[in-house]
């Protein structure tokens, strides 16, 4: 269990105990137990859905304290794209001189590595036969429901860095190493991709800060920011990654966008059955909206969604003539992923397939006898989730309470037989009486 | 539709009921057998490559027939699909084999279906294939795929 990171955690002293969150699971992953969720850790993929629909705010997304900058000689900060779509302003000059303000040395926007990572996509496109559609790694919470829940696909991820990670390295290059740089994350599945990344063993961000609080602490500076702003320099490209539908802008006709986690389900079942191999590419989003619907995003996702959508307008589409050094970058696999993208096949029942097959066999067998309500009250999300986790080990027939109030009924009627059946020492007569009584009642 | 029964040997039997014209379903029994196989943890090639194929048989039944049954034994070295429906029946098998030889109704080729690839797209993803019919009862496909190894 201690293998994962998480960013979602579950704050014990603010959950009821409730059925929303395992529900909603796109991994069942939650289990209610002793009248509060429990989280399988290697289930978890971080997409932030339990955090979303818990009406106690009982789950939340760990993110750094901003006194980890003072741990650095000097600090960079990089914004998500779908910062810029937080704030009324028109001009995202001004936020990010607000950024800067708030106490960092530089900041080095997200949108311009994604500018760099769209020319690097497009070409990664033209040049890998790998499968078609190729699906983006950019969103963290989907490449990790790939590896739980669809191993056959990951095949078709693009395996390119994303504009986070990118943004941090050339930070560092071309900034100096010294620099710590901090992530102002729209999300948990972000600040995991940091603290645990897939494809590469330590990731180039230093530490991940809420986008709420962020948030806050730039209102703070945005007069002062209004009267020096800086100057963006990304373009249209990669602003426009901020909101879904951001990525396929750039990847042409025979691309497709889907954003939420239970949506992206659906489209790489799709995938998985050859039904999409017409598309040259997938953009798939954990959250409704893409990045602007973070659940540490500020804003009503969908505003966000058009003021990201205006502010690409505005900026224009750029070249791969507007990225320098990419040619060399792209040369030299900067880019790339260092390491494999594995399977985590935590869904099966056994390492051993004729062992699953038998536990299999017990688990339908356990669900055919349990009511079908699927109502959650014994913590699992299902009645199959309830079979699944008997069969585990980790759960009994009797937390259906259905099956408990069936067995008290059975339990009941036998003390009655029991309080009816007089003894032999009170003679037969009595047990003759009883008898005659029966036939009257039945009469 | 989902019906699983309690049988001797080591297998797990999937049964799903197919319906003319239902668009709306059709998938579930492919749905049903991978979810079947990823909790086996079978390997993922293998997986993909009897989702692909229970798809387009399902599809098939959907689009030309007027109800059939799927049934999937799952095994671990060996799957084998055998999809029956009650319906027109194949005149020409070879015919039907071909790339882009498809009867499909136009309504249907409409709604991005029916392209005559659906048999030639199972073939690629099986190890064997076998195709019985009779013209005015029905068509019998048997399906079977081996595990080629662990992951």
């Amino acid at each position: 269990m201690a293998d994962y990171y998480h960013s979602v955690t579950l704050d014990a002293e603010k959950c009821k105990g409730c059925t929303n969150c395992i529900k909603r699971c796109p991994t069942e992953a939650i289990r209610v137990r002793d009248g509060r969720a429990w989280i399988f850790e290697e289930r978890c993929i971080d997409c932030g859905e339990c955090i979303r629909v818990c009406p106690n705010h009982a789950k939340l997304a760990v993110t750094d304290s901003l006194d980890l900058v003072k741990a650095y000689p000097k600090s960079v900060i990089i914004p998500a794209p779908a910062f810029m779509g937080q704030f009324p302003t028109p001009d995202p000059g001004v936020v990010l001189s607000a950024l800067r303000l708030i106490g960092f040395d530089e900041v080095y926007e997200v949108a311009l590595a994604a500018d760099a990572v769209s020319m690097a996509m497009r070409r990664y496109l033209k040049e890998h036969s790998s499968p078609r559609p190729l699906i983006s790694s950019a969103c963290p919470a989907v490449v990790r429901l790939i590896q739980v829940r669809f191993p056959a696909l990951l095949d078709h991820l693009i395996k390119l860095e994303s504009p986070m990670e990118m943004a941090a390295k050339i930070a560092k290059d071309t900034l100096g190493p010294e620099h710590g740089v901090f992530f102002v994350s729209p999300c948990p599945a972000k600040v995991t991709a940091i603290k645990q990344p897939v494809g590469r063993d330590k990731s180039a961000v230093d530490g991940a800060f809420s986008m709420s609080a962020i948030y806050a602490e730039c209102l703070r500076q945005m007069e002062h920011a209004a009267r020096a702003p800086l100057i963006p320099k990304a373009s249209g490209y990669g602003m426009g990654w901020g909101r879904s539908g951001g990525e396929t802008t750039i990847m042409g006709r025979d691309s497709l966008a889907v954003d939420g986690i239970h949506q992206c389900i659906k489209v790489f079942e799709e995938v998985e059955r050859d039904k999409l191999a017409g598309l040259d590419f997938i953009e798939a989003q954990a959250c409704v909206t893409g990045c602007v619907g973070g659940c540490l995003a500020v804003e009503n996702p969908f505003v966000a969604r058009v003021r990201v959508r205006n502010l690409a307008a505005e900026r224009g589409a750029h070249g791969e003539e507007a990225t320098p050094g990419l040619e060399q970058r792209l040369k030299s696999d900067y880019f790339t992923y260092l390491s494999e993208v594995k399977a985590r096949p935590v869904l099966r029942l056994d390492d051993d397939i004729s062992r699953a097959i038998d536990k299999l066999r017990q688990l339908e067998a356990v669900e055919d006898q349990l009511p079908g309500l699927d109502c959650g009250a014994c913590g699992a999300p299902s009645c199959r989730a309830l079979a699944e986790d008997i069969v585990r080990g980790y759960a009994d027939e009797m937390d259906c309470v259905l099956k408990l109030r069936e067995r008290v009924h059975g339990m009941a009627e036998e003390i009655v037989d029991l309080a009816r059946h007089l003894p032999r020492s009170m003679g037969m007569k009595s047990h003759t009486q009883q008898s005659e009584d029966d036939d009257g009642e039945a009469g | 539709m989902n019906d699983a029964r309690p049988n001797n040997d080591s297998r797990i039997v999937l049964e799903f009921r197919i319906k003319g014209m239902d668009f709306t379903t059709a998938g579930e029994a492919a749905t049903g057998i991978k979810r079947t196989m990823t909790q086996l943890g079978m390997p993922a090639d293998m997986i993909r490559r009897v989702a692909s194929a229970t798809y387009e048989a399902e599809i098939n039944v959907v689009i030309h027939a007027h109800r059939g049954c799927l049934v999937a034994k799952i095994g671990p070295e060996r799957i084998e699909i055998c999809v029956e429906d009650e319906g027109p029946g194949i005149p020409d098998i070879d015919l039907a084999m071909q790339d882009g030889y498809s009867t499909a109704p136009t309504h249907v080729r409409e709604m991005g279906f029916g392209a005559g690839m659906g048999l030639t797209n199972i073939k690629r993803c099986v190890d064997q294939m076998h195709l019985d019919s009779v013209v005015d009862k029905g068509t019998t496909l048997r399906l079977l795929f081996f595990s080629k190894g662990r992951e």
